[in-house]
Parts: C-alpha cells; structure tokens; sequence
C-alpha cells in the first residue's frame, strides 16, 4: 500500500546496559585499588544484556502495545526507539523524533507546574507564542487545576504523569512512546488521553503503548508485541489472539469475549443495551 | 482489512487473508535487510547525532528555552530559604565579608600591593564565576535526567543555561564589587567599561569548559569527587591572593602561570576596575632596578605607603601586559570550539545515565 509509510524500523536490536559497582566486587577501597593497579579488571561491571535482537517495523498511523513481564525488556525499547540508549549491535531507524513518556520521567520536580509546562513547550521547539498559546489547552487538559503554581514534588503521582502527558501530546509528535504513564491517571483521564492518542494517530503519528492493563492495550493498539528476556515473543495486528496467548501463558484465566467483536465481555457488570 | 501486506511473512502466499482470530502470528517484516528498507524510505539511525551546523541551528532556536530554563533554575535555587532572592546578593557580600575579616582585620598583610582588599575581592569575584561554572556543570546532566529522556532537543542547552545562570549572579556581584571598590577609595573611571568585554571573553570560556565538564561529569562519576581540588589548586596558581610576578620561580613559570586564564581574566578585570593596579602593574612604568629593588624590600611592610608599593610599576612585566587582551580573546575561542566539540560528540549518548 503506498500510504504505508514506515516510521520505525528496529533491526536486530541489541542493547546491553553496564551496571558498574553491581556484585562479585565486596565495593572496599582495597577492591577498588587492586582494579585501578591492573591485578583485577573491571571486576565490579556487570552487563546486562536487556533487548537481545528484536526486529520489527511500525508504520504511519500505528499504535503498537507493547506486552510483557516485568523486566522483559519493554522500557529498555521504548528508550531505544526513542534515541536514547545507543545500540550495542544492530539499529533503530526512525522518521523523525520520537519522545518518551514514562511514569517516573518527572520533568524538574523542584519547578512549578506552570514552568514545567512553559519550559517543556520551549524544549520541544515552540516559539514564545506558541507557548502562549497553547499553555491553557495544556493545564486544562491535564486537569491539575490550582496545583499549577505549586512545586511538581508536590503532585500525586497520577497528576504528575498527566501532567507530563499533556505537554508532551500538546505537539504532535512524530513518534509517541507512551510508557505505563497512564497507568495512575484516574478514569476520566483514561478516556481523554484514549482520545488523545486516537488524535495523534490520526496527525499521521505512531504511537507505542507499554502497558499491564491488557484491555487498554486492546482498545487502544491496533498492532502488539509481546516480549520475553529481551526477545519477541509473537508480535501482530491479530491484538486480541495475542493477548490471550499471553494471558494463557502467563497462568490467568481466559478472557470472556464477543464471538464476533472480540470485545471483553464482563460478567459483573451488566452490558448496556 | 487493508493491511494484507503487513501480514504476508516470508514463504507465506495467502496475502489477502483477513486478521481472524485464531489464525498464527507470524513476524510481518519486509523482505530484504530492514536497514536497506529503512534508508530507502528515508529513517535515520534514532540514536544519531546531528551534524553539528544543523544541532547549531537547532541550538539557536532553543535560546527562549535556555533563558526560561534559567531563569526557572535560579528561581529554585532560592525558593526553599527565607530570604529567598536576596542570597543573589547576600552571597557575594558575605564573600567579601569573610576575606574582609581574615585579611583587612586579622592578618594585616598587604604582599606589596596597594589597595590589597579591593585587589582581593576582585580577584576572588572573577575566579568564583569560573569556579562555579565548572562545579554546576558537572552535575547538569545527572541534574536534568528526567527532563534529557522525556523531550528531544539539543542537550547543550542545559550546560549553557547554567552558565547563564553565574553570569546573572556574577552581574550582581560586580554591583556589590563596584561599592566595596569605591568604599576602599578607588576612583569610579571610564576604564570600568573595559570590565564588561573581559567578562564577556570569560563567558565564552566558562561556556567552553562548562560543556567539556557536563560531559566528563555525565560519565565520569570520578570527576566531581576531583573537582574541588582541581579548583583550589588553580585558585592558588591564578594570583588570587597574590601578585604572580612577585613570586620567587623561574620566570618561564611565572610566565605559564600569568597567562593561563582564570589568571587572565583576573587581570584584566582587575585593571578595568582598579586604578591602584593599572598603575602599578610591573612594567606599567619603565624599568628601574633601584625603585623596583626598594618596592620589593619595603614595599610589603605593614604601613608601607600607598605611594612606595605604587613602585612595583618600576619592575619587569614577565608577559607584556599588551597582550593580555589577546590571551583572553584566544583562551575564550579556544575553550569555545574545544567544549562545544567535545560535548557534541555524545550528544546521543547522554540520556544513559
């Protein structure tokens, strides 16, 4: 199809992280002289190997959620796709810029929410009156409200993450790397940015969702990968055979489903008609 | 379903199945490497340094970034104490204050120099904004790594927005300079004017190590704990508290330490803003072995007159005092084109923590 246009494209994919001071070193002065006088080298570097050659490619217009245990691997690619942690082997090729949202990523805890929002605006590139312009759309959409001229170490941490996801789908982003920041908004903010990142979809954008509310992922992605210890899994457009393998897998109970719509079907709550 | 061909893998020959449940799943990449695939439609590598007019230009249009950045940081700094603002003030008064104390009161010292508080403070003011430019620096990446991973936009901004930051302060500090000055009884002269070029020049070092040492500090933990005894040994090697020339080393040595350039800018400032130092700076008058001999006997005596330490003048300069300009200009560019290079060799690299 020539509108499929690929915006990420990950090839063989190795990333390797180097824990410096991790075991097998006791950390004393006398540890530490012997290694800088040669007789033990770099003992105390642990690597980690954390994405262990993936491959895929995410086109214009996909969400992409991102499935898997902890420690599987997903934030390690999330942060790669975004260009932040160099390749140990292979690459990841991108159209345009990817930014990263994640549950811990406050901005400047010790600022306003206010100039959080002014200097993140600034960041990515808006001019003064662009800033301007879109500051009110920003707080409103996070529904932080007063909180705004406090100190961000203030929040809870549901209103950081909305925060922060608010300014940064306040651009359309080329790629969006969302990373279980919406994991701690409430309910109502779940449907905005649901929508939002329907929006963003649409503004010709790709969207990755890491998330452990599986029925997030499959409203939301039209596209998942599962991960395993650094390696895919199964990955497809086929989101809600997935999830259930993964569900299977994983040792929970099958899901009840729409035989037609694939939609959950939940027993506790009486379906509207 | 429109998208057959994302679900056509490699030997599988039922393009234009629809998604069904139940069916298997199977990778969906394109044939051929998928690094000829990703140039062909015109991806670059996500972890890829811009090359560096583009990151310039990139830079530039961050300067609203860098002064809010700036501006919100100083605000910070200040807003857990009571006082909160005032310390931009405080800060340096206190400074003065303390070499008042130990050198004005207690230790009635003049090493030959006329007017040696004023000659102090001044010398004190000019090394503390090197010096805190490098200390700051050393942490900006660590600082602002939630910020670095969260938003994309050229990292050298950070650094150069602490510098702007001591630049903010050291422009409070000249105010509180320029009354300690005219306090000890220095005439206030056009010569002053010359102070705001020669800060100008440290600026543009203080960027240029400001860059090298956010990237040394992001990787090398190291560095930070080295910090504060590489900056008071260059506190004492950039006459600080002393005249360089009078010091009993080989020439060739007073020479390295006169124009290296904390010790430069020092200079120059202090001989925009003192006139006690224009005129007696050694070889401000022509040569004369015997004043010049009496200046070094006498001169540092407590109660010496202001007129016969005036004769350190009659001595050799080691460097030519002309071309303190040059050194300054020349250290600033330097230290400029190095840090700026240095740093953007790691742009990619710098959200890794």
């Amino acid at each position: 199809m020539a509108a499929d246009k690929p915006m990420v494209v990950v090839d063989d994919l190795h990333v390797v992280y180097r824990v410096y001071g991790a075991g097998g070193d006791k950390g004393t002065a006398a540890t530490a002289l012997l290694r800088i006088m040669g007789r033990r080298t770099r003992g105390s570097i642990r690597e980690v190997h954390a994405i262990r050659g993936v491959s895929f490619v995410a086109y214009r217009g996909d969400a992409v959620g991102v499935i898997g245990r902890n420690g599987s691997g997903k934030t390690t690619l999330l942060r790669a796709v975004a260009g932040l942690l160099p390749p140990e082997q292979g690459n990841v090729y991108t159209d345009g810029e990817g930014a990263l949202l994640g549950v811990n990523a406050a901005l400047l805890d010790d600022l306003t929410g206010e100039r959080n929002v002014v200097l993140g605006c600034l960041a990515m590139g808006m001019t003064k009156k662009e800033t301007k312009d879109k500051y009110e759309g920003i707080v409103e959409f996070s529904g932080v409200g007063d909180f705004v001229d406090l100190p961000m170490k203030t929040y809870s941490s549901g209103m950081g993450s909305r925060l922060r996801f608010a300014i940064a789908a306040s651009k359309s982003q080329d790629i969006l790397l969302v990373d279980e920041a919406l994991a701690t908004g409430d309910a109502e903010f779940r449907v905005k940015s649901h929508a939002r990142i329907q929006e963003l979809r649409k503004d010709a954008g790709t969207v990755f969702l890491v998330a452990h509310n599986l029925e997030e992922v499959e409203q939301t992605c039209n596209r998942v990968i599962w991960m395993e210890r650094g390696q895919i899994v199964t990955q497809g457009e086929n989101v809600i055979e997935i999830i259930d393998q993964y569900i299977a897998a994983s040792g929970g109970a099958p899901v009840d489903r729409d035989p037609v719509t694939g939609a959950r079907i939940h027993n506790r709550v009486p379906a509207k008609t | 379903m429109s998208n057959d061909r994302r679900l056509s893998a490699p030997g599988q020959l039922s393009a234009g199945d629809d998604l069904t449940i139940g069916g298997v799943a199977t990778a969906d990449l394109p044939e051929g490497p998928l690094a000829e695939f990703a140039t062909a439609h015109g991806l670059r590598p996500a972890a890829e340094r811009p090359p560096i007019g583009r990151y310039l230009q990139s830079l530039w249009q961050r300067r609203h970034f860098i002064m809010a950045f700036a501006t919100a940081r100083n605000i910070a700094m200040y807003t857990e104490a009571r006082l909160g603002q005032l310390w931009q003030i405080l800060t340096p008064l206190l400074n003065a204050g303390v070499y008042f104390l130990v050198f004005g009161l207690l230790l009635k010292i003049n090493r030959g120099i006329p007017n040696y508080l004023g000659f102090l403070v001044t010398g004190v003011f000019v090394f503390n904004f090197t010096q805190r430019a490098f200390i700051t620096t050393s942490t900006v990446i660590t600082d602002s790594l939630p910020l670095i991973r969260a938003l994309r936009f050229p990292r050298a901004a950070l650094p150069l927005a602490y510098v702007m930051i001591e630049l903010e302060q050291m422009a409070l500090s000249m105010v509180v300079l320029a009354v300690i000055l005219v306090l000890t009884g220095e005439p206030v002269t056009w010569y002053w004017l010359l102070a705001i070029p020669a800060l100008l020049l440290q600026t543009i070092f203080n960027i240029g190590v400001g860059l090298a040492t956010a990237r040394l500090g992001s990787t090398v933990n190291d560095f930070s704990q080295l910090l504060p005894f590489l900056m008071r040994t260059w506190l004492y090697v950039s006459g600080v508290l002393f005249q360089i020339s009078t010091l009993a080393i080989n020439r060739e040595y007073v020479a390295i330490l006169q124009i290296n350039p904390v010790a430069i800018y020092i200079t120059l400032i202090r001989e925009a803003m003192l006139k006690t130092q224009r005129l007696s700076q050694p070889g401000a008058k022509p040569f004369n072995a015997q004043k010049c001999h009496v200046w070094a006997t006498l001169g540092h005596h407590v109660g010496a007159s202001q007129q016969l330490q005036m004769d350190s003048a009659y001595c050799h300069a080691v460097t030519n005092p002309a071309h303190y300009w040059t050194y300054g200009i020349a250290w600033a560019l330097l230290a400029l084109v190095v840090g700026f290079y240095f740093f953007w060799r790691a742009e990619a690299k710098y959200g890794r923590g």
